[in-house]
């Protein structure tokens, strides 16, 4: 199932101000993997893909991505090596159309064009004409992920993708991430949602104030139900 | 019959100043950047737009290379010098500004010298116009329909082009073009050289109506801040909404009360900015 390590984060440290929010933060994303990020609000997962993605320059630390170092580099140039984030906010340009949205992300290179993501998210070209602000809260989210796809991802970086959205949409959602692997781009995802997480993810990390505490494949994880309850607090069903 | 005349007059102006403005307005949508070095690059095109017709170049050259020039001068400052102080607050913006602006100031009173000087339109447009009972100069009509023409290409470059969408999305977020891999620095330059190019092409083509001198540059200054005010910042539609009415504003006073048409046109931006304080075309 899983290759070589597409994205190898290294002791990455992370600061907002004098706090001190990533403490050595160290995982593995390799070539056909879903890897999860899990813990607790505050533990450090979001500002873990900032770091990566160069929004949040790591102080310390390595950020190796196909064997090169890009932590420092500054965010423009890491998306450009194909190192994506889908952030928790979605990004959309509110001032934009959905089509203009799309259209401002496509670079030459990518495996996806305007007329794969059409069929990929239908919905999208039913609402190419409206503005980004006036999507719901699941079309926001496809189109983000869209355009992270026009962009030529070689790994994609998912912020709580599925965060406040329907069953039916988180349904869809899922279907498409798990797509977006098979087409050969590797995915880090933090999410919330377990059940999303497990029935996705190849491995999962757990973060506590911002360290890896855990570390496991998904079927160990599974079976786990004391290190959910320990590092979530979530009691097994 | 005056009051059209005075409307046709104050069109030409309005449309100047809505190129002087609108390029001041996209600058602060895009970089929350206060420009008071606006000025210095309308005076600047005026100059560089006298100095190539007294050098015998034709004006339909001078014109468009005295803004070309503006826009690279403005581009390469913002590099080496604006770039530093978009993330301090307002008050370094206005001081680094005000500063830049004194200093063109002085640069041209060295070089050119104190008083001014004329710069005659070109040969086709130096005669007048016949409109039913008066003259009307060609040149100013001229100076409409270009700038009419300049104003609706704008419109489509921001609005209908890839590079529009760009400048927009960039003013709503820079971090998200960047995770898009968009050099938001680069985006900056580029806009901030057509935002000053605009303006040193407003000065080039006001020199022949006005003449050259050197506080042209902040009296242009305050009259597209208050373009900028009254149309919402930020906003095209505004500033050419904004632009023609302080412009035909300005015109009619010219003949009804001379002595206020100034006082006219900052009353009303400060009862524009009481009734609607993020302006006509404003947006939050």
């Amino acid at each position: 199932m899983s290759g070589p390590a597409a994205l190898s984060v290294e002791d990455v440290h992370g600061y907002y101000g004098k706090s001190h929010i990533l403490q050595g933060v160290s995982l593995e994303v390799r070539a056909g993997e879903i890897v999860c990020l899990l813990g607790r609000n505050g533990a450090g997962k979001t500002s873990t893909l900032k770091a990566i993605s160069g929004l949040l320059p790591p102080r310390g630390g390595r950020v190796r991505f196909h064997d090169t170092d890009v932590a420092g580099w500054p965010a423009h140039r890491i998306a450009r090596a194909g190192l994506t984030l889908v952030p928790e906010d979605r990004g959309i340009f509110s001032l934009l159309s959905v089509e203009e949205n799309l259209r401002i992300a496509v670079r030459r290179g990518s495996p996806w064009g305007m007329a794969e993501i059409y069929a990929m998210f239908p919905r999208l070209e039913e609402r190419r004409r409206n503005g980004g602000a006036q999507l719901s809260g699941g079309e926001q989210q496809m189109l983000s992920i869209a355009r992270a796809l026009l962009s030529g991802p070689k790994l994609l970086m998912l912020d709580e993708p599925v965060e406040g959205l329907a069953p039916v949409i988180v349904e869809e959602i899922v279907a498409q991430i798990r797509a977006i692997r098979d087409a050969g781009v590797p995915i880090l995802l933090v999410e919330q949602n377990l059940a999303v997480c497990t029935s996705l993810a190849d491995r999962h990390y757990i973060l506590e104030l911002g360290r890896v505490a855990y570390a496991a494949g998904n079927a160990e994880f599974k079976a786990d139900d004391a290190a959910r309850d320990r590092f979530l607090g979530v009691k097994a069903a | 019959m005056t009051y059209l005349f005075q409307i046709l007059n104050g069109l030409g102006l309005g449309m100047l100043y809505f190129l002087l403005a609108v390029g001041l307005s996209i600058i602060f949508g895009l970089l929350q950047f206060v420009n008071f070095a606006h000025g210095a690059f309308y005076l600047l095109g005026a100059y560089l737009a006298y100095e190539g017709v007294e050098r015998g170049l034709s004006f339909w050259v001078a014109m468009p290379l005295a803004a070309l020039v503006v826009a690279v001068l403005a581009g390469l400052t913002e590099r080496l010098l604006l770039r530093r102080v978009y993330k301090l607050p307002h008050t370094f913006h206005i001081l680094v500004t005000v500063g830049l602006a004194l200093v063109v100031q002085e640069l041209v009173i060295i070089l050119w010298g104190p008083l001014g000087g004329n710069v005659a339109p070109p040969e086709e447009l130096s005669g007048v116009m016949i409109l039913g009972d008066f003259v009307y100069p060609e040149y100013r009509l001229f100076v409409i329909g270009f700038t009419a023409i300049l104003a609706a290409g704008l419109w489509w470059l921001l609005d209908r082009t890839r590079l529009g969408a760009i400048v927009r999305a960039g003013s709503e977020s820079p971090s998200n073009m960047a995770l898009l891999g968009y050099d938001t620095l680069r985006i900056n330059t580029a806009v901030f050289a057509l935002g000053a190019g605009l303006a040193g092409l407003a000065g080039a083509l006001a020199a022949p109506i006005r003449g050259v001198e050197p506080f042209m540059g902040v009296e242009a200054l305050g009259i597209a801040f208050v373009v900028v005010v009254i149309g919402g910042m930020g906003s095209y539609a505004g500033a050419l909404a904004a632009g023609i009415l302080v412009g035909v504003a300005q015109s009619l006073m010219a003949t009804l009360w001379p002595e206020g048409a100034r006082l006219v046109i900052y009353l009303g931006m400060a009862g524009i900015i009481m009734a609607m304080p993020r302006g006509l075309f404003g947006r939050a």
